[in-house]
């Protein structure tokens, strides 16, 4: 009884139809907290006095870097869910985050290749962050391969889903490689047990930024996923009403 | 809180780390806006599509009705009247 909801959220059609309402709202905040943070980080966060101003990328690096983490958590679960309890929408889901996440995780990678260069002197270094970061590229862009190499549908979502939940591994390495190999990648600033070493200043605006880019990455993975909806329930009744 | 420039040509050249910054800014711009457009251009084609197909499915049925069944295998079915109709709507 308790779990018709979880039903229900599992069916493509209600998503759809009721994801609709949802998008102008999510766009509407994702756009303003986007626009603030970048004029903030941009132009009022005080420079850095070690890295000078080219430290400002850390408005889009951390943000694209963390959401690149949390939807490799989305896609697992999914992939997860999608294994076990064959619900349809999950399947999606997990499809839809893979490019996604890529793309962000694409972005990590190539502002800390431009922020290294000012910096560290150099684009590209084999150190553990960015070492594992690669993997998780790797890891997405496999989900993608996956699913495009089957015929069928079903066979696809099983074997990216096992690719995916395999791929987890590599998430507790990101996030410890900054201990674990301490070599040129700063360790984190922010964390969520002590404070952050990171000046209230400087730390709001990413904050604003961190916030966007959720809301943004919930938005994408909507838009993704009911244009996918559409194109697998091609058949069905209600889609060829619309 | 203050603008941290003096000039906007300050801000342009952000002290020599101008391009570093707007290039990543930019390069951010443009996969987020990717982000957003590709599956919103999809579904529209999409949905272009399927109306196109209904509407050559619509005409194939209300042919298939008026015209005789024994006007040969060449002339009917939906992808010989489907091909037509597509010509004369693109």
């Amino acid at each position: 009884m308790g779990w018709q909801w979880f039903h229900r959220l599992g069916s493509p059609r209600w998503f759809y139809e009721n994801s609709r309402k949802w998008l102008p709202w999510l766009g509407a905040v994702t756009v303003v907290l986007l626009l603030t943070g970048t004029v903030w980080g941009l132009a009022f966060a005080p420079v850095d006095f070690k890295q000078g101003n080219s430290y400002r990328i850390i408005y889009i690096h951390v943000p694209a870097a963390f959401l690149a983490l949390a939807g490799y958590y989305v896609m697992a679960i999914s992939g997860a869910v999608g294994l076990i309890w064959k619900m349809k929408l999950a399947d999606v889901v997990m499809k839809c985050a893979a490019p996604i996440g890529a793309a962000l995780t694409f972005l990590a990678l190539v502002t800390g290749a431009v922020w290294g260069k000012p910096t560290w002197g150099t684009w590209w270094v084999w150190d553990a962050r960015i070492t594992s970061m690669l993997v998780l590229f790797f890891l997405y862009l496999g989900v993608i391969a996956l699913q495009e190499a089957y015929q069928h549908q079903e066979t696809a979502n099983k074997a990216s889903a096992i690719l995916a939940l395999v791929g987890t591994v590599n998430i507790p390495i990101i996030y410890k490689s900054v201990d674990w190999w301490y070599t040129l990648h700063q360790p984190a600033t922010i964390k969520l047990t002590s404070s952050s070493t990171i000046h209230p200043s400087m730390w709001y605006p990413l904050m604003v930024m961190i916030f966007g880019f959720y809301c943004f990455y919930a938005l994408v993975l909507i838009l993704h996923t009911r244009a996918e909806i559409l194109e697998r329930e091609k058949r069905t009744k209600w889609v060829k009403q619309l | 809180m203050i603008f941290q420039f003096e000039t906007l040509q300050d801000f342009w050249a952000m002290a020599g780390h101008g391009p570093y910054v707007w290039g990543c800014y930019g390069i951010t711009a443009l996969v987020l806006v990717y982000l957003v457009v590709s599956p919103l251009r999809r579904q529209k084609r999409f949905l272009q599509e399927q109306r196109r197909l209904l509407r050559v499915t619509e005409r194939w049925v209300a042919a298939d009705g008026t015209a005789s069944r024994a006007s040969g295998p060449n002339t009917s079915g939906p992808h010989v009247s489907g091909q037509r109709t597509s010509g004369e709507i693109g």
